[in-house]
């Protein structure tokens, strides 16, 4: 059901009369250890408001600095209206009239909208002439903004309309969109959505990068699917169903894992219920009714796409961040809803945050001080508010010891750790100090296949010992290897939690994509082949 | 051509205790410099800055009673440092200190007792604390700066100081001159050697010293307020309190600032005047970070300090040298300390034309067009 490399660049080719504005052909971007983009095609034509969907890490972002200049290609030609051009840098790129709206914006907040559209620009104009261009560029596309009002008063959808008029002052034959959704409220993404389509009609090709399978169908002329670098099929989404791009999306070989055999279950753990919490950054996601029970020697997996939610449900389990209501988080049927970091601790909820510098360690500690880290309660390393450094220093070579860390001493920064050998540390740090529940978040980040191994049976047998555990993971094969149960987080919210055994991956790669309820049954008929094939 | 600073990839710690030391070195060359251009003798200048304090037993004791306040205050405040909570009106904390210590003592003036001191060494430390007790509130409460409102708060006990002693606290056999009633013998620090101003106060400096050494060093607390400094999210993680570690630094801090200006009230100066000391809780600032926010260094870096005051003091007497050169010198020390910590962490670098365009390719602007216009 995938299309090859070649069919693929015979259909890019093939469309007639109209050359694309934008061909690439071959591109290949390396990075050490990781080869982000291998060998892509991808053609768009004038008008056209083409999607490039993808999973996190399959490579959009690459592709489109490249796109933009700020990335160079190692391999490969970018064409633009025919002729083969190199795009050295973001400068050269807006010359061409390539114009760019970031996932997160760049914005002084202290300045006017004016003067921030000014900053952007490569050519000084007078103000005043500016403003009035602002105010006819934004009327004209359905975007009111007032060139006097200052950023800090804006929301969000209103900043990000600064960004798209800045693009537009340019006339911009090529406007590339990074994820433009996610910060958006839905009436704010219908507005985009005009504007676009607008922009479209008068001849402008908009690169649109998403993986909100919804709104890549109902915005759309073209998806190219990209997955692990690698161009893996070209469609027209209005004639897929969302199934059949979720199928393309994450990938169908997903390999026969060895789930372990599922032992009785025990009592509840923890429950989690109608747990709220407001977004507190511009960029932050607020969490909504998130509800979901974890027994005894159980293994509960959160799927979902990096930036949904994720981060701030672990700081809310965590106790890093409290909601007023205390019943939203019962711990070994304890209301700790309330509690902080240290008391649900002291009942024995321990937590691996994702980000291991500054998180979960302190980079320039040693890791003895990072055994205390989190071990000063639970492990007795305090006797008379004075740290027993004795004890301390042999929590953390037990710790080296257990999960084969690979370090001179203990006394070394935890800095001078490499990133694997650091998540093997801080997660055995947590194991070792026996939680009744462990949430993890992405566990084996940047991690080798051998320390992950070890750190997914660390996570298994601490379950099987009676204990709840949480994994908050991107990496579905991960999940799916090591979890009895998974949800998935979409945008603040949690879905229902379904047993690993039998899941079907094209249900996750929906809820993933963000359809819920309705669509995805309706969606449970067989996928069909994409018509992309000539 | 043009300069490049970048971060060094490995920071030196050896350079890093050295720095002290050579930015003494290098206060001195400069200083020789500067004395030299004034018209005055340089070598005679430094002898009697740096030298002839130490050469008497009445300079030592000078230098001892100079360097505690400084120490006792330095160390308080490396406290909220190493937590990023800049107090920096620890001159402030110290007149409030004074004036409630003071008070106590014009309270039961003409009174003997041996709990009057330790009463007053109470009041000392509530006066400081109350004082910082208000950038605290501001700044947990409200997200205030504490560097705004620390600061701001010393003119304002200043004044208040001021209006005390000029007013209703006034010595009423005092020909009118703005200072208190002189404090009585029980109101009064002991003093520790005869013939000398040393009193009790400098025992408390080396106490806190060890005190701030155990607490930064081997407790709970000091490995919170390190955390919380370096890492807030890690500190969070840990469960640790980022108000209450605001709340404790600035607590220590101002108590031990107003317990240093009970020190000068109630030793060397005897009553309450409107200056009581010539700026020791701003010079606590330079201390810390000589004294590289370690309480074993503070203690070495308040000698320092305490040597440029006596040095400078000696140096107007006997040659003339305007009391401005106090001042000058330790603006010196800590420029050449600051410049030096920076050139540890960074280094500079000469970019050649030729390879600054290579450097900016691929960056933003060059003159790449002719390139793209194809």
């Amino acid at each position: 059901m995938r299309s090859q490399s070649g069919a693929h660049r015979t259909q890019v080719a093939e469309h007639g009369n109209t050359i694309d504005r934008l061909l690439l052909r071959g591109l290949t971007k390396r990075f050490p250890g990781v080869v982000a983009n291998a060998d892509v095609d991808l053609g768009v034509r004038p008008g056209e408001i083409h999607a490039l969907l993808g999973e996190n890490g399959a490579g959009k972002s690459t592709l489109v600095k490249m796109i933009y200049g700020i990335l160079q290609p190692d391999e490969g030609e970018i064409r633009w209206n025919g002729a083969p051009t190199a795009v050295p840098n973001p400068h050269a790129a807006r010359a061409l009239g390539i114009g760019m709206v970031f996932q997160h914006f760049s914005l002084f907040e202290a300045l006017t909208v004016g003067e921030n559209v000014a900053l952007g620009l490569d050519r000084p104009e007078k103000p005043k002439a500016l403003a009035e261009r602002i105010r006819t560029v934004s009327q004209t596309y359905g975007l009111p903004l007032d060139p006097h009002r200052h950023v800090y008063d804006l929301s969000v959808g209103e900043r990000q309309r600064i960004e798209i008029v800045r693009c537009l002052l340019l006339g911009p034959k090529l406007l590339i969109m990074d994820e433009p959704t996610s910060v958006l409220t839905p009436q704010e993404v219908d507005k985009l959505f005009e504007t676009l389509r607008l922009l479209a009609a008068q001849g402008c090709s908009i690169l649109y990068i998403s993986h909100k399978l919804a709104e890549i169908k109902a915005l759309c002329d073209r998806a190219t699917i990209l997955r692990g670098g690698r161009v893996v099929g070209a469609c027209d989404p209005r004639a897929e169903t969302a199934a059949s791009m979720a199928a393309l999306m994450i990938g169908a070989e997903v390999k026969s894992v060895a789930r372990r055999a599922g032992g009785k279950p025990g009592a509840e753990r923890l429950l989690v219920g109608g747990l709220d919490l407001k977004a507190d950054a511009p960029h932050g996601i607020a969490l909504k009714g998130i509800s979901f029970t974890v027994r005894a020697g159980e293994v509960f997996g959160i799927a979902g796409v990096a930036g949904n939610g994720q981060n701030e449900l672990l700081l809310a389990l965590s106790g890093e961040r409290t909601v007023e209501t205390p019943g939203a988080v019962l711990l070994d049927g304890r209301r700790v809803g309330h509690r902080g970091a240290a008391h649900r601790r002291a009942l024995g909820l321990c937590a691996v945050p994702e980000e291991r510098n500054g998180h979960a360690a302190v980079p320039e500690f040693s890791l003895v001080d990072n055994a205390v880290l989190s071990g000063h309660g639970r492990e007795g390393l305090v006797a008379g508010g004075l740290i027993r450094t004795r004890k301390a220093a042999d929590f953390a070579r037990r710790i080296i010891a257990g999960f084969d860390v690979r370090t001179p001493g203990p006394n070394v920064a935890a800095a001078s750790l490499s990133g694997g050998n650091l998540q093997k540390f801080i997660v055995g740090r947590e194991i070792l100090q026996n939680p009744g529940v462990l949430v993890v978040s992405q566990p084996t980040w940047g991690v080798d296949a051998g320390a992950a191994a070890a750190i997914h049976a660390a996570l298994l047998r601490l379950a099987a010992a009676g204990s709840a555990v949480v994994v908050i993971s991107q990496d579905l094969d991960e999940l799916l290897a090591i979890s009895d149960r998974v949800a998935v987080i979409n945008v603040g919210q949690l879905s229902e939690a379904m047993p690993t055994d039998g899941v079907s991956l094209e249900k996750l790669g929906l809820l993933m994509g963000g359809m819920h309820g309705a669509e995805v049954a309706q969606s449970d008929v067989p996928a069909r082949e994409p018509a992309h094939a000539p | 051509m043009r300069l490049k600073v970048e971060p060094r990839r490995e920071v030196s710690r050896a350079l890093q205790w050295l720095t002290p030391p050579l930015s003494v070195l290098a206060t001195v060359v400069a200083a020789f410099g500067l004395f030299a251009l004034m018209g005055y003798d340089p070598v005679r200048a430094l002898t009697d800055l740096f030298v002839t304090p130490l050469t008497s037993q009445q300079g030592l004791a000078e230098l001892a009673l100079k360097a505690s306040p400084l120490v006792m205050i330095a160390v308080g405040l490396a406290m909220g440092f190493r937590a990023n909570v800049w107090n920096i009106g620890a001159e402030g904390q110290l007149m409030m200190g004074a004036i409630a210590g003071g008070g106590v003592a014009l309270l039961f003036y003409g009174q003997e007792g041996w709990w009057i001191l330790p009463l007053m060494a109470l009041a000392a430390v509530g006066g400081g604390m109350a004082w910082g007790a208000i950038p605290a509130l501001l700044k947990t409460r409200l997200g205030v700066s504490e560097i705004l409102v620390s600061l701001m708060l010393t003119y304002v006990a200043e004044q208040f100081l001021s209006y005390l002693v000029l007013g209703p606290w006034k010595d009423p056999e005092g020909m009118n001159f703005p200072q208190s009633r002189m404090f009585s013998e029980s109101a009064t620090l002991p003093i520790l050697l005869e013939g000398t101003r040393v009193h009790a106060g400098v025992l408390v400096a080396l106490l806190v010293v060890g005190v701030g050494w155990l607490v930064m060093s081997r407790s709970i607390l000091g490995f919170e307020i390190r955390t919380v400094g370096s890492a807030p999210a890690a500190a969070r993680y840990a469960g640790f309190s980022q108000t209450r570690t605001v709340w404790l630094t600035l607590m220590a801090a101002s108590g031990l600032a107003g317990l240093a200006g009970l020190f000068e009230v109630a030793g060397p100066i005897g009553q309450l005047i409107p200056k009581i000391t010539p700026g020791y809780g701003f010079t606590a600032i330079i201390v810390a970070f000589l004294g590289r926010l370690h309480p074993l260094g503070i203690l070495l870096a308040g000698l320092v300090m305490a040597l440029s005051y006596i040095g400078a003091d000696q140096a107007q007497v006997d040659m003339g040298l305007p009391n401005a050169a106090t001042g000058l010198v330790q603006a010196m020390l800590l420029f050449f300390l600051l410049a030096s910590d920076f050139l540890v962490r960074y280094r500079v670098r000469v970019v050649r034309p030729a390879a600054a365009v290579q450097a900016a390719i691929g960056a933003s602007q060059p003159a790449d067009r002719k390139a793209v216009t194809s």
